[in-house]
């Protein structure tokens, strides 16, 4: 499952939105091993099309050095799908070099809405998985107390300590 | 003779999980020789059958891309830094929907360039490749 702040997706989709009907790309950097994204950063596509795109081969080395110094790794590698569903194509799949990355994949066919799909791809094998939007600053464990902070009164009742 | 080698996550494999391995040679050609004679398997990811630098990989020496300095050719002095990373690359069409659609003999081209299967039986060089897969980019969109 890909767990990522609300605020990081918006980010995404708005590049994406920007770049259309361009694909955009970029990558959401996070600790090594953390599995968490937290670091947007969007890449120039150097293919500049409506059907392909290729991180600039000098920028990539840059932003991957200065992962390399935070003590960070490619947690998210994202691309727009401009006119197509938000699933990895055969080139997706051929060029798939990060096996430790989630794959997100953004649809920005439907003006109003997107399709929004993570899946991880190794050794050719594409296999989808939940994408879990957190709201920005809430850690992901205490999102349940925070639902409970929602439930009815009675709740807030007993913990107001009277 | 030493160059240090920087290894990507990916190919980690080949060298028993180390980031970064020592080589030596006088080309990008010699020193995946070298590299490979230690850590078996690791030059063929790099290099296709046909001899030329893989498509789905970067290597860089110090701060060039190595595409711009002669691809295997490229030479390298002791204390030089290489680096190899993944190619980030992809996109809504295979090659071949593109090639079929657009009809550029380019675009066919670039299949051979940008398919892993189709990789070990091209002629195309990787620098050959890189430069039609770019123009029928654009002109498959």
């Amino acid at each position: 499952m890909l767990s990522i702040d609300r605020s990081i997706v918006d980010a995404i989709v708005a590049h994406a939105r920007r770049d259309h009907p361009d694909e955009a790309c970029g990558v959401v950097a996070g600790p090594v091993g953390s599995d968490k994204p937290t670091r947007h950063i969007p890449m120039d596509n150097a293919a500049r099309s409506m059907t392909f795109y290729e991180f600039d081969s000098m920028e990539q080395l840059r932003v991957w050095r200065e992962m390399d110094d935070r003590d960070e790794e490619p947690i998210v590698i994202y691309h727009s799908h401009t006119a197509t569903e938000a699933y990895p194509s055969r080139t997706d799949v051929a060029f798939a070099g990060e096996p430790g990355a989630h794959y997100l994949l953004v649809s920005t066919r439907e003006p109003d809405t997107e399709e929004i799909r993570s899946f991880r791809i190794v050794d050719g094998v594409v296999t989808e998985e939940p994408v879990r939007i957190l709201d920005a600053g809430v850690d992901p464990h205490a999102v349940q107390s925070y639902m409970f902070g929602q439930s009815p009164a009675t709740v807030d009742y007993e913990c107001s300590g009277n | 003779m030493a160059i240090e080698v920087r290894i990507p996550t990916i190919l980690r494999s080949y060298t028993g999980g180390a980031k970064v391995v020592e080589g030596g040679g006088d080309t990008l050609n010699d020193l995946l020789t070298d590299l490979d004679s230690r850590h078996g398997g690791l030059r063929a990811r790099l290099v296709t059958e046909a001899g030329a630098l893989h498509r789905f990989v970067n290597v860089y020496v110090n701060d060039e891309d190595v595409r711009f300095l002669g691809a295997l050719d490229a030479k390298l002095s002791d204390g030089d830094s290489v680096t190899i990373l993944p190619a980030v690359a992809g996109g809504a069409f295979g090659f071949a929907a593109a090639a079929a659609i657009s009809g550029h003999s380019a675009a066919a081209a670039a299949i051979s360039g940008h398919s892993a299967a189709a990789a070990a039986i091209s002629g195309h060089s990787a620098a050959a490749a890189v430069t039609v897969a770019q123009h029928s980019a654009v002109t498959a969109g």
